[in-house]
């Protein structure tokens, strides 16, 4: 158990992400430069930074769905570069509208599947999904006749639906208003307690502060401050928006 | 195969779910229908050019079911961001394109079922024959025709950002092959060099989809069956062209970056 809680889940190992950039001034634009961090498992991990800070860069390198100029990510000590890296991860990208065309239920079907989940199981699954995020009596009507928060929620469901050792969540409470948002939260809250190895970007730093066990602060594509929030917070005196603030430069 | 499979089921629910067979199926039969319910010039053998126009529909219909639905599923996939979910799964990116290309595939194949079962009906009202191989023969080609349609499609749809330019250029290209295809040959005979060398290059390089349109004959003047040896090389030519779309879009896909 013990060895288990400090192994490593995720593993960003010196990575550097180059793109071509399109203004002709110069050859290329580094969006994130030799970043080295861990998560553990059990923990709650929040990915702190400004706009174009190279959150959502790593976030799609961790995925596969882009490719690192130098460095690597292990998931579960195996390359992301290979898809079966992804098989214990769940993945809430921002603001995603799933197919309007099916149910809930259908759509958390076609997920189990894509793991090669037995029927059965996917069914039990299925059911504790949509309890999880309370939408048990709308699992058989159309995603096209969801609100924003319902389709929200159906996203956790089907990130959840392999009973994943590592969610990554990109903006979970994105555009949400405060009751769907302290959904979200609790929904988070009970995978934390059940063990679960949680790893977000958000901007919502209150929420992070109450969530989180430990954050990474990004900006400019470098980690500028990584740590436990308990200890970011009584390091700097101040709540965890005036370190973040003040780690990027605005303010003193 | 499992997530292969899993995929296509998806789209065909959302063929089935969507409007767009059903409109063209409805247009199809009231056009027939409307066709059909008049003699015209008392001639005895109306039925074969109701049976042409009602054919020309068939392959339009189909032409615009094939292109349309596969035009959309990348860029759909891409606009919703549900691509980001999905390759966020253990699934490689080769067996997306292949789930998608079976989806498309499976639904132009049961609307065709649809659309040479009410042409059998049509025509079996008026001639009281069903010359149930030949359907088959001509149904089978077409089927085969649009596999490779879906797969240009497919690769059209990673190449082209938006679906209608995709959808406009697809079409284009397959109705120029269809009417003009088997005489590039021939023009190019009549041309000096380069050219001529330029258009023989083309008129090999491009899949000669006019033979399955052509087929239709069969079943318009009641010619006897093609060898069965000829439906499968033809099928076999179809299915190499469809390979080679599908292993463009595969190519060119994996390289594309995905944010």
């Amino acid at each position: 158990m013990i060895k288990n809680v400090m192994s490593p889940i995720l593993d960003i190992q010196n990575l550097r992400v180059e793109f071509p950039t399109r203004d002709g001034k110069s050859p290329i634009k580094v969006v994130v430069r030799n970043l080295t961090l861990s998560v553990n498992a059990g923990e709650v991990f929040g990915f702190l930074g400004p706009n174009g800070a190279g959150k959502t860069t790593t976030m799609n390198v961790m995925l596969g769905f882009v490719n690192a100029t130098a460095g690597d990510i292990l998931l579960f000590g195996t390359s992301v570069r290979l898809p079966i890296a992804r098989q214990r991860i769940g993945y809430l990208p921002e603001m995603t509208y799933y197919y309007k065309f099916l149910t809930a239920e259908e759509l958390l079907r076609f997920y189990a599947r894509l793991f090669r989940i037995p029927r059965a199981e996917a069914a039990r699954r299925i059911d504790w999904a949509l309890k999880l995020v309370d939408l048990e009596d709308a699992r058989r009507r159309l995603i096209k006749t969801y609100s924003k928060g319902m389709q929200q929620r159906v996203g956790l469901a089907q990130a959840l639906i392999n009973n994943p050792d590592l969610l990554i969540l990109d903006e979970p409470t994105s555009g949400l208003d405060p009751l769907g948002r302290m959904k979200v939260r609790q929904i988070i809250q009970r995978l934390k307690d059940d063990g679960k190895t949680v790893f977000f970007a958000s901007h919502e730093l209150g929420e992070v502060e109450t969530v989180c066990d430990r954050v990474a602060i990004l900006h400019e594509g470098e980690l500028r401050a990584e740590g436990r929030v308990k200890d970011l917070v009584a390091q700097h005196q101040c709540n965890l928006e005036q370190v973040f603030l003040r780690v990027i430069g605005c303010q003193n | 195969m499992n997530e292969i499979l899993a995929v296509a089921g998806v789209v065909i629910k959302e063929l089935y779910r969507r409007k767009d067979f059903y409109v063209l199926f409805i247009l199809t039969v009231l056009i027939c229908a409307i066709m059909g319910s008049v003699n015209i010039f008392n001639d005895n053998q109306i039925i074969r050019y109701l049976k042409e126009l009602c054919l020309l529909l068939i392959w339009i219909s189909s032409l615009v079911i094939a292109i349309t639905t596969t035009a959309r599923q990348i860029p759909a996939e891409r606009e919703q961001r549900t691509l980001l979910p999905l390759l966020a799964k253990p699934l490689s990116r080769t067996r997306l394109i292949l789930g998608k290309f079976f989806g498309c595939w499976i639904v132009c194949g049961l609307a065709l079922i649809c659309f040479y079962a009410f042409f059998g009906a049509l025509a079996a009202s008026r001639e009281h024959q069903w010359p149930l191989l030949n359907y088959s023969q001509a149904a089978f080609l077409h089927w085969m025709a649009l596999g490779a349609i879906i797969a240009l499609a497919l690769l059209g749809s990673l190449v082209f950002a938006a679906p209608s330019s995709n959808a406009t250029i697809c079409f284009a290209f397959v109705v120029a092959i269809m009417c003009l295809g088997r005489y590039l040959d021939l023009v190019a005979l009549s041309l000096h060099e380069p050219s001529r060398s330029i258009l023989y290059a083309i008129y090999f390089a491009i899949p000669h989809l006019e033979i399955p349109f052509e087929l239709r004959n069969l079943i318009i003047h009641d010619w006897p069956l093609v060898g069965w040896t000829f439906l499968g090389l033809e099928a076999l030519y179809l299915l190499a062209y469809t390979a080679f779309f599908l292993v463009a879009a595969c190519l060119v896909f994996r390289r594309k970056a995905v944010n």
